[in-house]
């Protein structure tokens, strides 16, 4: 042995890997022509959802209430998907609805992930009482059916968006709740976690700095999931009657409204169900896309 | 050790294996010929990612998931592996050629007793019935001196220890007596008394039934004792390929020449004199992980000095890593006090004050799970210093590099990488970094080296040794490798079932006459001397009482 030193390094030397001089957005873009069709094409859908949504008033033909037309009326140039049974302009209606659905999804999902994770990564890392106390908690909220728990807190507060977002957002966190606990107790067992609590650091950075980051791709996949959930209660809720109140356009009201039409063989109760569905379909083929990722890149270790 | 036969059991003629990762194959193996003669035992060794098991495995004409034989040949008493349908393959493997993998704990089926998994195989590949198989399974228990030979099989996979788990595994691998049997770090995972049950099985059952075997391992020392002939690789190719006795007397190439050396490392400096208050006291400390059960430590008191090793040694489950987990407050002892430099520490951790944690730092076994993942090196080490110094800005980038150039490493290179850029070596280089940081003057090392190879080990020694030296920092080394201990300790402690057998300098420890255990444990480490198990053997037999399968 010649040099012991350089023995010992060259027996530990990694092939050094490629630095990456690209910047954030290129690797993303060259991430986005890797992607399989099917997630482009669910990016193509929320993008659309999106832009539909934040353009609304520039893009709808007419005012989101206004009564425009005879009820019912045919599918003609003026109308291009016709009337509802106010005669409302149907086309308005839809992309009001995206607005208003999309966003009280979203915002309520928010909320489901914001109190959800926080107490379940709260129980994780405390263990003990705290944990057997809010999981006790929640399984007895999740015992009760959802839908028919929150038609009757729904009815009990009165039916408003406020509400409506407050009681599903709560409603659904029990779920997150369970998913957040469950992967970071996986995480807190590590040493990584009892040498940052060895340093003598606080709950809220271990919580965001140690364990966060490494629960991300598990609740980023459930956030597209929980966002469907949250969305499809919404219009189930709206329905039934209980939901986002007239005159705001609803896609789920929307289909209450002009059911009648479907016995006359007329598909226009069917479009706002369309509308959901196909935002579903779009948002589950990203978050597929985003776990086939995420879980390949584990194999990697 | 007999190579009575000349005849050839296996060859393998330029083989070539490749893996796929990061979107593209990669060649793993390049070209490695082995011949293997009945009754022969081959030790294959090299550092991880020598290709070693990957071999190993293709001497049964499989390759991992992920990896493809694409080039060379295979041939097993005369049939083409590489050609051969997957039928007659099936056919061979269990019966004519078996596989002991490095963890039997992960390899049985925790759902059925150890016998009928013995007896799975002999139905499997129809040799016998299942009374047959039952009776040879007992015959073997009893040849591999395993407790109990009539009742062991009838216990479930939790319900023996490790070595008799692996030991099973070798006897369930003998079970259609085949040809040629694989062993891939059969020991690696074992306390070294257990260890050494183990190898006097393997050797007696390679001997008794003239069964040819490939021996995977990175322990020199235990290949010196299995293998007639040992084969170096390096990155997938073969280094050198000699004779046990040879080998070991007169390598040949450069690589297992530093190879050898690594042993020879040891600490030379005299740590200075002890002060009159020791840093870190440990007063009468018992323990338990809960109330009522049973203590998992029992009075234990020892100091540790300044500028001094501690090295605490035992096996698992004598109370090494709980007597870490009440110095740093994570463990509250029942009884018993943490003084550090004269001044009680409290016993909880969150009862510490900042200044206390500081002064204690703890480095881990796993690098991998003792830095996170999805944090810059930048940060890693950064963070003790803006938590414990607030250091921020210039005056934190400046310490960052300082402490990088302690580490051995580039600071431009390294700094903004993830850990999983980074290979073991180099992570547990930066957990130390990371301890430093706090600027510590006591540091807990928890079987840093053992996950490593045995030449990076050695770099992490070499610069723990170093920074003690230039810090005047000291250390409580726990360890179960004695060879560590031999290479860095200046005091040893030696742990038994919670309770502190002997403590004193080292070589007061080194040196006979010693207690039982001590004693026990120091013997029970492979030398890199052929014939230093059947020595042991001999020893032991003639003193009676300790048998090397003693249970």
């Amino acid at each position: 042995m010649t040099d012991p030193k350089t023995n010992i390094e060259s027996a530990d030397a990694m092939p050094p890997p490629p630095r990456r001089t690209e910047s954030r957005v290129t690797a993303a873009m060259r991430e986005l022509r890797k992607a399989p069709l099917s997630a482009k094409i669910g990016l193509l859908i929320i993008v659309t959802y999106i832009l539909v949504a934040i353009f609304a008033p520039a893009i709808a033909p007419y005012g989101e209430s206004e009564i425009v037309g005879p009820q019912f009326d045919l599918w003609s140039d003026a109308h291009l998907l016709g009337t509802d049974h106010l005669g409302r302009d149907m086309l308005t209606r839809l992309i009001y609805g995206a607005r208003n659905t999309v966003g009280i999804a979203l915002i309520t999902t928010l909320l489901a992930f914001f109190v959800g994770g926080t107490c379940g990564i709260f129980a994780a890392v405390f263990g003990g009482w705290i944990d057997q106390g809010l999981s006790r908690l929640v399984d007895v909220l999740m015992a009760i059916p959802a839908l028919i728990f929150a038609m009757l807190l729904l009815t009990i507060f009165g039916t408003s968006i406020v509400n409506l977002v407050l009681i599903i957002g709560v409603l659904d966190s029990t779920r997150v709740f369970r998913i957040a606990r469950a992967v970071s107790l996986n995480v807190v067992v590590m040493d990584f976690i009892e040498s940052a609590r060895l340093r003598g650091e606080g709950f809220g950075w271990i919580t965001l700095h140690e364990v966060l980051p490494n629960i991300m791709p598990p609740l980023v996949a459930e956030f597209g999931l929980r966002f469907c959930f949250v969305f499809l209660t919404i219009s189930a809720l709206s329905f039934l009657g209980l939901g986002i109140q007239p005159p705001t356009a609803d896609w789920g009201s929307m289909v209450r409204d002009t059911s009648t039409l479907i016995t006359y063989g007329d598909i226009t109760p069917l479009l706002p169900a369309a509308a959901i569905a196909i935002l579903t379909i779009g948002v589950n083929f990203v978050v597929d896309w985003f776990l086939h990722k995420t879980s390949g890149l584990k194999d990697e270790h | 050790m007999n190579t009575n036969s000349q005849e050839i059991l296996l060859e393998m003629r330029d083989l070539q294996i490749e893996g796929f990762s990061d979107e593209q194959w990669h060649q793993i193996v390049k070209g490695v010929d082995v011949t293997l003669h009945k009754g022969e035992v081959l030790g294959l060794i090299g550092e991880s990612g020598a290709g070693k098991s990957t071999i190993g495995i293709a001497a049964m004409g499989y390759a991992k998931p992920g990896c493809r034989i694409n080039g060379g040949s295979i041939k097993f008493d005369g049939i083409e592996l590489t050609t051969a349908p997957e039928e007659q393959k099936r056919k061979l493997r269990g019966s004519r050629i078996a596989y002991v993998a490095q963890s039997a704990a992960a390899s049985f089926n925790p759902a059925h007793k150890l016998i009928d998994q013995f007896a799975e195989t002999v139905l499997e590949h129809g040799v016998g019935s299942r009374e047959q198989a039952y009776k040879d399974a007992k015959e073997l228990y009893e040849k591999i001196r395993m407790p109990d030979p009539d009742q062991i099989g009838f216990r479930y996979p939790h319900q023996v220890s490790g070595g008799q788990l692996q030991r099973a595994m070798t006897a369930m691998a003998l079970a259609c007596r085949p040809d040629l049997i694989i062993f891939d770090e059969p020991t690696t995972a074992l306390d070294v008394t257990t260890q050494i049950e183990v190898l006097v099985t393997i050797r007696d059952i390679v001997d008794q039934f003239n069964t040819a075997a490939i021996y995977i391992t990175h322990d020199l020392a235990v290949v010196a004792q299995m293998a007639d002939r040992i084969k170096v690789l390096r990155y997938g190719e073969t280094v050198e390929d000699a004779d046990t006795r040879t080998m070991l007397a007169d390598p040949k190439e450069e690589y297992t020449k530093s190879l050898w050396a690594v042993r020879s490392f040891r600490k030379e400096e005299i740590p200075p004199p002890p002060e009159p208050t020791p840093l870190i006291r440990v007063e009468n400390v018992t323990a338990t992980y809960a109330k009522g059960l049973v203590p998992v430590l029992y009075n234990v008191d020892f100091e540790v000095h300044r500028g001094h090793t501690v090295a605490v040694v035992g096996e698992s489950g004598s109370g090494k890593s709980t007597t870490a987990r009440v110095i740093t407050g994570l463990l509250p002892p029942q009884e018993g006090k943490v003084h550090f430099d004269g001044q009680e520490l409290p016993k909880d951790y969150h009862k510490r004050s900042k200044d206390q944690l500081r002064q204690v730092q703890m480095i881990y076994q796993m690098a991998d799970t003792a830095v996170n993942p999805r944090h810059k090196i930048r940060d890693i080490i950064g963070r003790p210093l803006s938590f414990y110094l607030n250091m921020e800005g210039d005056a934190k980038e400046r310490r960052l590099r300082e402490l990088m150039e302690m580490i051995e490493m580039d600071p431009d290179q390294f700094l903004d990488r993830l850990p999983s850029e980074l290979s073991g070596g180099q992570k547990q280089r930066i957990c130390i970094a990371r301890a430093l940081a706090a600027e510590p003057s006591f540091i807990i090392c928890d079987e840093v080296t053992s996950a490593l190879d045995q030449l990076v080990a050695e770099g992490i020694l070499r610069l723990l040794d170093h920074l003690q030296q230039d810090l005047n920092l000291a250390y409580m080394f726990i360890t179960h490798d004695l060879a560590t201990v031999r290479a860095i300790a200046d005091e040893v402690i030696v742990m038994l079932q919670g309770r502190i057998v002997e403590q004193g300098p080292k070589d007061d420890i080194f040196t006979p006459p010693q207690h039982e255990y001590t004693e026990l444990l120091l013997s029970s480490v492979p030398e890199m001397d052929p014939d230093w198990m059947d020595r042991v053997l001999e020893e032991r037999k003639r003193r009676g009482g300790m048998s090397a399968a003693g249970n």
